[in-house]
């Protein structure tokens, strides 16, 4: 049995996006900057999908731009409100320690620049609040930027109440929706987001797609420069295919999120109970306020690129935050601020869901992995020594 | 293409001596757990030849792989033999290994050394230190 749970790496694309996607090759061709009909009609095709997807957004049309994914999306959002405060006197940024590393490493490039970044710690290791947030802005803060939902431990942040906190304070406030997008009720205007990054291969649109939301009147800087797309402010031939393809995905998404999110969620839950079982295990990201499809452990004793490899012959698609997969000497960025030491977040596993999951496959990954983490905790000589007492269990 | 070669692969999937030698010889064990690897070796010395030889690895499959074939690689041979054995051996043998996964070949020549240094140590046996490195301060890990 074959069974894909790394829905949060990237996702199938939908027939429904698909089919969104092929008159662009074969009819409407066209280069939405040229004058002639073709162009124009392509140009009709590509407004027309900006306004779904602001419209999923609850926002104007105007107030979206086309990039190449949530990583442009990302390093725009926050390079734009940098620069802005800076022209202002403003140079301090408020972000979490364990965004996304489009988000962290814009920031690290930033603190180059002589931006100073302080960077919220996830206290009770599983979140952060909107008090954190508050606490943290001063009279220099040029921007407030905090993930919608965490990629490798789903913990769903504050989003509305930390709008609130930085609208009270007059802070531009941006969200990594990478996560969200498509899967939790977004509404920018009630939310007081002010800019919001997206990506299409997250909810089964194409990849290489994404977009960023710009509140009405906010200055952007490029981070594109050339022609004179998406209203001057990211330059580029618009991939229209893939816009489109993005456009119907999100709007199949946010129409069907809720008998979705009730099935992914009950496969969550039946996975996350199952797996508990394992002993010296333990579930990260908050517990509560989780994002339907994401599952995450630790287990003690093993590693977690063996693991991977062994669930991959099961036929299991998962993923770790463990050094090993991450081409690093340290495990991720993203347990270590939750709390895990070295010796537990190798040892990490990340199943992220679907709606295109079943309940065999949930069965599947709920007789392999416990057999899995055995099999490695019988080879390891950490194991041997916390069985025997001679080192004390973390887990 | 897939990031291991099939016999590293195979040594992962089907590894060879795993496990302990309770009346062990001499046992070594390198790496440490913050880093995400540890390898223990075990081994039974009769005459001079490593007549038995057990591992237990803490670790990723290339890590597992490599102990499984450095273990193989010495088996039934002498210690004199087993204290040549290179860790760019221990790669060849297991057809490469990505240039980030090196470091467990490395670790797995380490740990046999280590476990010959501790016979030589409970025997009294004298031997030249500069033959053995220095296990609590691994190349790999500066963790
Ligand atoms: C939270 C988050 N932000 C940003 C990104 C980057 O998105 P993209 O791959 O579209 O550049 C991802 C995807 O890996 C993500 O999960």
């Amino acid at each position: 049995m074959q069974v894909y749970a790394d829905n949060a790496a990237t996702t199938k694309i939908s027939s429904h996006a698909l089919q969104a996607m092929m008159p662009c090759f074969e009819k409407f061709y066209g280069n939405p900057s040229s004058l002639h009909t073709a162009g124009q009609e392509a140009k009709e095709v590509l407004e027309d999908a900006r306004a779904r997807v602001a419209a999923c957004l609850g926002c104007e049309p105007r107030e979206i731009i086309f990039t190449s994914g949530g990583s442009e999306a990302d390093n725009q959002a926050i390079i734009s409100a940098a620069y802005y405060g800076a022209r202002k006197g403003k140079k301090h940024i408020i972000s979490t320690a364990f965004e996304h590393h489009a988000v962290l490493h814009t920031l690290n490039r930033l603190e180059k620049e002589g931006f100073e970044v302080t960077l919220l710690d996830v206290k009770n290791g599983h979140n952060v609040t909107a008090e954190q947030v508050r606490d943290a802005i001063r009279e220099d803060t040029c921007l407030v930027t905090c993930m919608y939902a965490n990629n490798e431990i789903g913990s769903v942040l504050p989003v509305a109440q930390i709008g609130t906190v930085c609208k009270a304070a007059g802070v531009p406030f941006h969200t990594d929706a990478v996560q969200a997008a498509g899967h939790l009720h977004i509404d920018v205007k009630a939310q007081n987001i002010d800019l919001l990054s997206l990506s299409g291969h997250k909810f089964h649109g194409p990849k290489g797609v994404g977009a960023l939301y710009v509140r009405r009147g906010f200055p952007l800087t490029n981070v594109i420069e050339g022609g004179a797309q998406e209203r001057g402010k990211r330059a580029g031939t618009e991939n229209l295919p893939a816009i489109c393809g993005m456009a119907a995905a999100l709007e199949d998404a946010c129409a069907h999120m809720e008998e979705n999110n009730a099935k992914v969620t009950a496969m969550r839950d039946r996975l996350i109970e199952g797996l508990s079982k394992i002993p010296h295990c333990a579930l990260n990201g908050d517990p509560v306020n989780r994002l339907p499809g994401n599952v995450s452990f630790c287990f003690e004793g093993i590693e977690g690129e063996a693991l991977l490899l062994l669930l991959d012959m099961k036929g299991i698609c998962a993923s770790s935050g463990s050094a090993c997969t991450s081409g690093s000497l340290d495990p991720s960025h993203v347990l270590l601020a939750i709390g895990r030491v070295h010796d537990v977040a190798h040892g990490s596993l990340r199943l992220s869901l679907s709606h295109c999951n079943t309940d065999e496959e949930v069965d599947h990954i709920l007789a392999e992995v416990p057999q899995v983490v055995q099999t490695l905790r019988d080879m390891s000589p950490v194991w041997r020594d916390l069985q025997k007492g001679e080192r004390e269990y973390i887990l | 293409m897939a990031l291991y070669s099939e016999i590293v692969m195979d040594h992962f999937t089907h590894p060879r001596n795993v496990g302990v030698i309770e009346d062990a010889d001499g046992v070594g064990q390198v790496g440490n757990a913050k880093c995400g690897d540890i390898m223990k070796i075990y081994l039974k010395i009769e005459k001079d030849i490593i007549v038995d030889v057990k591992f237990e690895t803490f670790g990723c499959g290339s890590a597992i792989a490599s102990s499984s074939m450095a273990t193989e690689m010495i088996k039934g041979k002498p210690i004199s033999e087993a204290l040549q054995l290179t860790n760019k051996a221990v790669a060849e043998a297991l057809d490469g290994l990505p240039a980030h996964k090196l470091h467990c070949s490395v670790l797995a020549e380490e740990a046999i050394k280590s476990a010959l240094k501790d016979y030589y140590d409970r025997n009294g046996i004298a031997y030249d230190k500069s033959q053995f490195p220095d296990c609590d301060n691994c190349v790999h890990c500066h963790g």
